[in-house]
């Protein structure tokens, strides 16, 4: 079995006009593992997140997913890597032409020759998982924003991708809600192997779903690990993060046993190719 | 007190504005080749589409049905003002007829469709562009260009011709109500002249305006929105410059047209 990450970012550089964001950042994520990473507003994590999926080119520096330098795909070669991913975005970017039930059903009709009644109990399942069955009928604008905010993650989720990115997916959420958004996560590692990179600024979140932390500050990783190794890292900045959080390293003790990245990611090779 | 901020060289300021005009061409002409391209890859989406014909034409029939029969009955009054100072009246629905279709319907046309139309593409874009829409759509696969601007392109090439078409025969109608009933103009008359002074290739240079200008409106309105940043502030500055560069756009183009379709014996 190979051993090679299934994203590396490597010293990735990104510059606005005269402002550098990201200022060589370099990552490693595991197939089926799910990375976490935290920091402050502005520290860099959306922008670094985007160009996981291309939707930013890096000025200097690569992303290689899957063995592939996707910073060099051109459109047509960007269009098909993408098949393989999913994202949930902060603002939700749900299509407010279409109705809730057509948003999540939007990548299954695209991507798949699926039957309508399939893609049917697939859209229904999905949005049921989230709670928010019942608003399948109503349009994004017709419903709240914890309610579009689950829309779009099951929208994201509805094809099951191997790569699945979360920018912010618990924010605006109630707690027992974000908890129900954590399972969800997790249900998609266990059941399909799914990598994640999830930015959050919910610490508990964090220290239940994580695999690795990454710790982004104005644009430089300060630390990496596990979330007990990031815990001890001797940095002021990330032990005030944390710390501020209001959650207490006991959290770790509390976190539900997690089956072995490496067996996960057996399982998600072995699925039949989409 | 604070450094005032450096100033950027004189002659860099005073090339700005040229920079930005041939900046302006290439992405214009970027967006209008990749719209090319991928209008000619599969999928190919009617239904999409369609509900863009939808928009920009059924949706502006009655206002560019309007717009033509008030411009016909307008010209009707001015020419019979004119022509009767010389005896000339009788030519009126020749005049008439010759101005509404090579100039008066594809221009007035295709900036009635970039006041409707494309403002609302504009503003329908560029908010998609803000609320990352258009970043959800490349997430899933499907090209943006492909999605959105090519259904755009495809319904402006062929409905700004359609509504020109309306609009010429709209305006026939106003300046026959207003010459015939109202200025007392002989009717046989009337038909006569229009029969004699309008030939095919008239009809021909003004759909073939139209249809430069259904192109041009379109690709100015999907690229303002488009490229719209800045949250609901820039998509208002999209929409006024899509509508304001749309317009002056089918100006220069109209002059242009006319200039090599006149040369070559149109």
């Amino acid at each position: 079995m190979s051993d090679e990450p299934h994203v590396r970012v490597e010293r990735l550089v990104k510059v606005y006009g005269d402002r550098t964001v990201l200022h060589g950042v370099d990552l490693t994520i595991g197939r089926a593992e799910t990375l976490v990473i935290i920091g402050g507003s502005g520290a860099g994590k959306s922008t670094l997140v985007r160009h996981l999926i291309a939707l930013e080119r890096p000025t200097s520096g690569r992303i290689v997913v899957d063995g592939v330098d996707v910073s060099a795909l051109n459109d047509v070669e960007l269009n098909k890597a993408r098949r393989r991913f999913g994202m949930v975005f902060q603002k939700y970017a749900l299509f407010d032409s279409m109705t809730n039930y057509d948003n999540v059903a939007f990548p299954l009709r695209e991507q798949t020759k699926l039957p309508e009644k399939e893609i049917r109990e697939r859209v229904m399942a999905k949005l049921k998982d989230l709670g928010v069955e019942h608003a399948a009928k109503l349009t994004p604008a017709q419903i709240s924003g914890g309610m579009a905010k689950r829309v779009g993650i099951a929208r994201a989720l509805v094809m099951e991708p191997e790569l699945l990115i979360y920018d912010e997916p618990t924010s605006g959420l109630d707690p027992v809600t974000s908890r129900t958004v954590d399972d969800l996560i997790e249900e998609m590692r266990e059941k399909f192997g799914v990598t994640s990179v999830v930015i959050t600024h919910d610490m508990v979140s964090a220290f239940d779903i994580a695999d690795q932390i990454a710790m982004l500050i104005k644009g430089v990783v300060v630390a990496q690990g596990t979330p007990a190794e990031v815990l001890a890292v001797d940095h002021a900045d990330v032990q005030r993060f944390i710390g501020s959080s209001g959650v207490e390293s006991s959290r770790l003790a509390q976190r539900r046993p997690r089956r072995d990245a490496r067996e996960l990611a057996a399982l998600a090779r072995a699925r039949t190719p989409r | 007190m604070a450094d005032a901020p450096p100033q950027p060289p004189l002659l860099r300021r005073a090339l700005a504005p040229i920079v930005e005009a041939v900046e302006e061409v290439g992405t214009l002409g970027d967006l209008a080749g990749k719209t090319l391209l991928w209008a000619l890859r599969p999928p190919y989406r009617v239904g999409v589409v369609i509900t863009q014909l939808e928009f920009v034409g059924v949706q502006s029939v009655f206002l560019v049905g309007l717009v033509g029969l008030f411009t016909g009955m307008v010209f009707a009054v001015q020419t019979v003002y004119g022509f009767r100072r010389f005896g000339a009246e009788n030519m009126v629905g020749g005049v008439v007829a010759l101005t509404l279709s090579r100039e008066m319907a594809p221009v007035l046309t295709a900036i009635m469709v970039a006041a409707r139309a494309g403002s609302g593409m504009a503003a329908e874009l560029g908010n998609m562009r803000a609320s990352e829409q258009i970043d959800a759509l490349e997430t899933m696969a499907v090209n943006p260009v492909q999605y959105l601007v090519v259904p755009r392109m495809i319904a402006g090439l062929v409905m700004v011709p359609v509504l020109a078409l309306l609009f010429f025969i709209v305006g026939i109608g106003g300046a026959w109500i207003v010459g015939v009933y109202g200025l007392s103009l002989d009717p046989g008359i009337f038909a006569d002249r229009i029969r004699t002074l309008i030939a095919p290739a008239d009809l021909i240079q003004g759909l073939v305006k139209a249809l430069i200008f259904g192109f041009a409106v379109t690709l100015i309105a999907c690229r303002h929105g488009y490229f719209a940043s800045g949250g609901a502030v820039g998509v208002g500055q999209a929409t006024t410059r899509a509508v304001v560069w749309a317009v002056v756009g089918v100006f220069v183009l109209d002059y242009l047209i006319t200039t090599a379709l006149t040369s070559v014996g149109g």
